[in-house]
């Protein structure tokens, strides 16, 4: 049961002289939520950069389902079932709400430039295909009656739920999220808590990087601290709260 | 939102039938030619720029490819002319590679640059090779193109085949943009980063793009010889790259329909305003004016102050704010 999907082993990352990971060891199991956590410039979003291959690592390494990851390219970690969401909630403003979560197809399709000019949309079976599963992953996260609208004009809450909805479409087998729950309020925190957990019923692991203490404690599995670019605490969450360091490192001693 | 575009299409083909049954002159529908001509250009580059977001200021060295190709391989050659088109696509198509590739797999606005060396480049080789080129003497005799077994050597004729072009580079363009490729230009132009984060090879993507946008500007070219029957470079400088541009833009960048909108504009305004030139005499004192120059800028500085989205764009927000307003109104008496 208790299968790894990820393993980071002795991860490090530099940025000139500035240690952002340092020898992060870190495994994550199939089916669960994960949540990284740690005070600001700890290093979280450069591990979710690192594993979705936006970045290169500058030593250690990421295994994904047992294989070394070799990504050095965002696209080739989302084709090996990567998904993930941005800190600032990076939807394509101009395109509507349902083209948004159309773009998440993209990999579940394959028509390229020659195909796709000479034959127009309401012939391509893969079109109409697109089309219903963008709807399945709108009406997953509530948001049937904004299909219509562009994107950049719903409050930041309904964008964060959708970039989720997007990166759902893409059938990721991981899905990395990023501070889902800033700048949201009480009810619409609850509500991507309540929608986090619907995730995971579906088979997909998620991992977290999220401030909202709550949040990470009521529904993650494992939570791991770090704290300048190094794991500090590992566990579950009642674990990491009765940590000594955890604690010293939140109230900054 | 598909539907618009192909009957919009509609309208457009049942405009073009028309149109010769109208203006009989000849000048007349010459000038629409051009115009057809810059609409190929310009749905190209709009697909770079409004759609992938990547600016391009040395397509009128794309043209010049084309219209270069087909110059010399009929004259010197002695090619048909649709051999020398089809080389002409392919020419334009592996140059636009080697720019884009180093250009392209850089994040921000490398392109434009890259482009506009490239642009100032052929210009000069055009002018200077001479045993190819012709020079600034050019290339004469080029022969017209045949459909069918008919020479297309009327301006009538011409003008229906060009049109005919752009109707089918509009269906390419708008099939393109409603599709999985369409979306995924769209995305990366607005992040990115997570267009990547979806499985979206953004470097490939933006060179695909500018491959077959230069394939527009490369057929344009073509016409251009074929119509015209002579060529040389002054038509294909960097000049003539920022008005295509100029064109996209004013036309509205994110609606392929902005640049057909702006090509034919932009095409016509200085034959509207070249009445503006003529030479006048106050108290026996000659002016030749070039008021037209004035005006033309003029009404390029109105439409960018206070129409930021392009004249289509601007258009449609005006329409739809008519449509609340009339909303509201009806709501109000209700």
């Amino acid at each position: 049961m208790n299968h790894i999907i990820l393993e980071l082993i002795n991860l490090r990352k530099v940025f000139g002289g500035v240690v952002a990971v340092n020898a992060l060891d870190l495994t994550v199991q199939k089916n669960t939520i994960t949540s990284i956590i740690g005070p600001n410039g700890a290093g979280k979003t450069t591990v979710f950069n690192l594993i979705t291959g936006s970045i290169r690592p500058t030593g250690g390494s990421i295994e994904f389902f047992g294989k070394q990851m070799q990504a050095n390219h965002a696209y080739i970690a989302a084709g090996m079932g990567i998904a993930r969401t941005f800190q600032n909630a990076q939807v394509f403003p101009d395109m509507t709400v349902l083209e948004n979560i159309m773009v998440g197809r993209h990999l579940k399709s394959s028509s390229g430039l020659i195909r796709s000019s000479l034959i127009p949309p309401f012939f391509r079976r893969e079109e109409k295909e697109i089309k219903t599963e963008a709807m399945k992953r709108l009406s997953f996260v509530g948001l049937d009656e904004h299909a219509d609208k562009p994107a950049g004009s719903l409050p930041l809450g309904y964008q964060r739920m959708l970039e989720i909805a997007r990166a759902l479409a893409m059938e990721p087998k991981l899905l990395l999220l990023d501070e889902p729950a800033s700048g949201l309020n009480t009810r619409e925190t609850f509500a991507m808590g309540e929608l986090i957990g619907r995730i995971k019923k579906m088979n997909i692991t998620v991992m977290l990087v999220e401030h909202d203490m709550e949040l990470v404690m009521d529904i993650s599995d494992k939570v791991a601290v770090v704290n300048f670019g190094s794991r500090i605490a590992e566990g579950t969450p009642a674990e990491v709260q009765l940590n000594p360091d955890v604690i010293a490192a939140y109230l900054g001693e | 939102m598909g539907w618009k575009n192909y009957m919009g299409m509609l309208v457009l083909f049942l405009m073009v039938a028309a149109a010769p049954l109208i203006i009989r002159n000849d000048y007349y529908l010459g000038v629409l030619v051009f115009a057809a001509l810059n609409c190929l250009a310009c749905i190209g580059l709009c697909l770079l720029m409004g759609y992938a977001g990547q600016i391009s200021l040395g397509h009128a060295a794309f043209i010049g490819i084309g219209a270069y190709a087909s110059g010399y391989m009929t004259v010197r050659l002695g090619l048909s002319p649709w051999t020398a088109m089809a080389a002409g696509i392919f020419l334009s198509a592996g140059v636009a590679l080697i720019v884009g590739i180093p250009a392209l797999r850089l994040k921000g606005h490398y392109l434009a640059m890259a482009t506009l060396g490239f642009g100032s480049i052929l210009h000069i080789v055009a002018v200077a090779a001479i045993d190819i080129t012709g020079g600034p003497g050019g290339l004469n005799n080029i022969p017209a193109i045949s459909l069918f077994g008919i020479a297309l050597n009327t301006d009538t004729r011409f003008f229906y085949f060009s049109w005919a072009i752009v109707l089918i580079g509009l269906y390419f363009g708008f099939n393109l943009i409603h599709s999985r490729v369409g979306r995924g230009l769209r995305a990366l132009h607005g992040s990115e980063d997570a267009a990547g984060s979806l499985g979206i090879n953004t470097a490939s993507y933006k060179i695909q793009i500018f491959v077959l946008s230069s394939v527009y500007a490369s057929i344009s070219g073509s016409l251009y010889a074929y119509y015209i029957n002579y060529i040389d470079p002054g038509p294909f400088s960097v000049m003539h790259s920022v008005l295509l541009v100029t064109m996209v833009a004013v036309g509205g960048l994110h609606k392929i329909w902005g640049a057909v909108f702006g090509a034919v504009l932009l095409t016509l305004l200085p034959e509207f305003l070249s009445s503006f030139s003529e030479y006048f005499q106050v108290i026996g004192i000659e002016y030749k004016p070039d008021y037209d120059t004035l005006i033309y800028g003029l009404i390029l500085l109105i439409i960018m102050l206070f129409l930021p989205e392009g004249l289509f764009g601007g258009f449609g927000d005006a329409i739809h704010a008519l449509q609340g307003k009339m909303k509201r109104l009806r709501e109000a008496r209700e």
